[in-house]
């Protein structure tokens, strides 16, 4: 139940005003190393690779790139929203004010979700100057975009919770996801792996979400787009209930 | 009289074992000033951060205004504005989206002419587009307090709004302090100024060790408590109390130049005139003489020493 509308709004432009005043940071950067990526991956070493299920190999990257970024930007920015009043000590205001959890989680994440939406097309649309792409299915394609975003920022909210410093919020982000997001197809169809690997890689849940995302795109995932949601699905929830867990006890937000 | 905040058997025990707040029963009424007084680690935070909510409380209940702080958590925080200790601001905000945050964050729609006329209050206004980083630490406290009163709260709790700040603003402060309960608005302020809580204040509580030791009328209790002196300025130095008034509580001072006599002003036989007329009889004369009546500090140090000793 919406209580208190105003409070969310107040939370969500304050988190949309920071983006803006480090505007080079939360979307320049992004946009520089995705365009990198596409040098590196696109023209260097994508002129002398296959194309792999029909697509050419510089199109294929695309989802796995927009997929990488939306991972560690959606964490990002949920987890420096949420973490950087702890660590200031305005988080007092937010504890004091008659916001429910719900509302706290939908505008810090909401903030934090649009962010990485406006980057994923950004990069989508950066990526369209070098690459041909395709979107076979365009409606597939903006639900994976929110639900990821969303997904994300909830884990990002859950790390800005849980980190005491400032290491602590890269942790996650750097050691697990972004060596996870390589290793989940980002860049090669798991169907090139020999076995066991192929099969190994299957219990990596980021291979779920690049392969639904990948799909939108061209049609062909590595695996079904019904795993690739219900995948998408289960790890929001997990997320929520974390985050419910974090409120009701008051995690490291509430003494 | 109207009670806006009842706590009853309120308390704070965290994870390792400290309470910080021992079961505590205290009411609030409409329109006073209400000042929390002790030392560091007393308690007075652990008391304001329970009844904002920013710390769950581990015994009790608190109700503001007839709302449970747990239950109807809106209504209650809706009525209540919190300026805290420490200087925390958002320091790349400005003055202006500051306030506005703060507002909107509590529930209300968009008033700018509400927040121009507070800024002003508050000599705030030429700085409205003044990032908070670029203000003095006066300056910040003010941004403090526009941000509690941005949503017209019927309760202001001031924790120690006056530390590190110039007499200046001081002034200032009180000065507002008071205009603000002229317009009706409930204050609790904790304060290490002791002088603050006797300039302002209606009510006195005082806190150590996490107990709330008493609460009283202020006039009351320096009335019950205050004890006067009487300082008598000797005509020749003595070398020690002569013991024939040993039953009188006197103390030598100056290098036995003054002699104090301290007595209990509300008694019917305060022992003046019969001190004077046996120093007198002993041949001992006075140029001057004066009497002060103690002042809250001295009540305070006097309550918080015998809390400590127990």
């Amino acid at each position: 139940m919406i209580g208190n509308p105003y409070g969310i709004w107040a939370i969500y432009r304050f988190e949309m005003a920071r983006a803006l005043r480090t505007l080079w940071q939360s979307l320049v950067t992004p946009v520089i190393t995705t365009s990198l990526y596409f040098v590196v991956f696109g023209a260097a070493i994508g002129s002398g690779m296959q194309e792999i299920d029909g697509v050419e190999y510089g199109a294929f990257i695309v989802p796995g790139l927009i997929m990488l970024s939306l991972f560690t930007q959606s964490i990002f920015n949920a987890s420096f929203g949420i973490y950087f009043p702890k660590f200031t000590g305005t988080i007092y205001e937010i504890l004091s004010a008659p916001v429910s959890a719900m509302e706290i989680v939908i505008a810090y994440v909401g903030a934090a979700a649009t962010k990485s939406i406006a980057l994923g097309l950004i990069i989508l649309a950066t990526a369209a100057l070098f690459v041909p792409i395709r979107i076979e299915h365009p409606l597939m394609m903006a639900l994976f975009l929110v639900l990821t975003a969303v997904t994300f920022s909830l884990f990002g909210f859950i790390i800005g919770v849980w980190a005491q410093g400032f290491e602590q919020l890269q942790f996650i982000p750097m050691l697990i996801v972004t060596p996870l997001t390589f290793l989940g197809g980002s860049f090669y169809s798991i169907s090139m792996l020999p076995e066991p690997w192929r099969t190994i890689t299957l219990f990596n849940p980021v291979v779920y979400l690049i392969s639904g995302f990948r799909w939108s795109f061209y049609g062909t995932g590595d695996v079904g787009v019904v795993w690739s949601l219900l995948a998408t699905f289960g790890f929001m929830i997990t997320c929520l209930v974390a985050i419910a867990w974090i409120f009701r006890t008051g995690y490291r937000l509430k003494a | 009289m109207t009670s806006v905040i009842v706590a009853e058997g309120l308390g704070k025990t965290y994870a390792s074992g400290l309470e910080a707040l021992k079961p505590t029963d205290l009411t609030i009424n409409k329109g006073e000033i209400f000042a929390l007084l002790g030392p560091n680690g007393a308690g007075k935070t652990t008391f304001i951060s329970l009844v904002c909510g920013i710390v769950s409380p581990t015994a009790g209940k608190v109700s503001v205004e007839g709302f449970d702080i747990v239950a109807d958590y809106r209504q209650a925080r809706n009525r209540i504005g919190l300026v805290p200790q420490e200087l925390t601001t958002d320091a790349f905000e400005t003055v202006w989206a500051t306030t506005r945050f703060s507002r909107g964050l509590f529930g209300k729609a968009k008033d700018d002419a509400y927040l121009e006329q507070l800024l002003k209050d508050l000599s705030l206004w030429d700085k409205k587009t003044t990032k908070i980083m670029h203000l003095s630490g006066g300056m910040k406290r003010r941004v403090l307090i526009a941000k509690a009163l941005s949503h017209e709260p019927d309760i202001l709790f001031l924790d120690e709004p006056t530390a590190g700040v110039d007499v200046e603003l001081r002034r200032d402060m009180w000065a507002m302090v008071r205009k603000l309960r002229e317009r009706g608005v409930t204050i609790i302020l904790t304060t290490h100024y002791i002088e603050e809580a006797e300039e302002m204040a209606d009510r006195v509580g005082v806190i150590a060790k996490g107990r709330l030791i008493l609460v009283e009328d202020k006039t009351t209790l320096m009335k019950k408590l205050g004890r006067k002196t009487l300082t008598l300025n000797l005509q020749e130095p003595l070398s020690a109390v002569p013991a024939d008034l040993s039953d009188y509580d006197l103390t030598l001072k100056a290098e036995g130049q003054e002699l104090e006599y301290s007595f209990d002003a509300n008694r019917e036989e305060t022992g003046v005139p019969d001190l004077l007329r046996r120093l007198s009889d002993a041949g001992i004369g006075f140029k001057d003489l004066n009497t002060r009546q103690s002042s809250l500090e001295d009540i305070f140090v006097g309550l918080v020493h015998e809390e400590r000793a127990a």
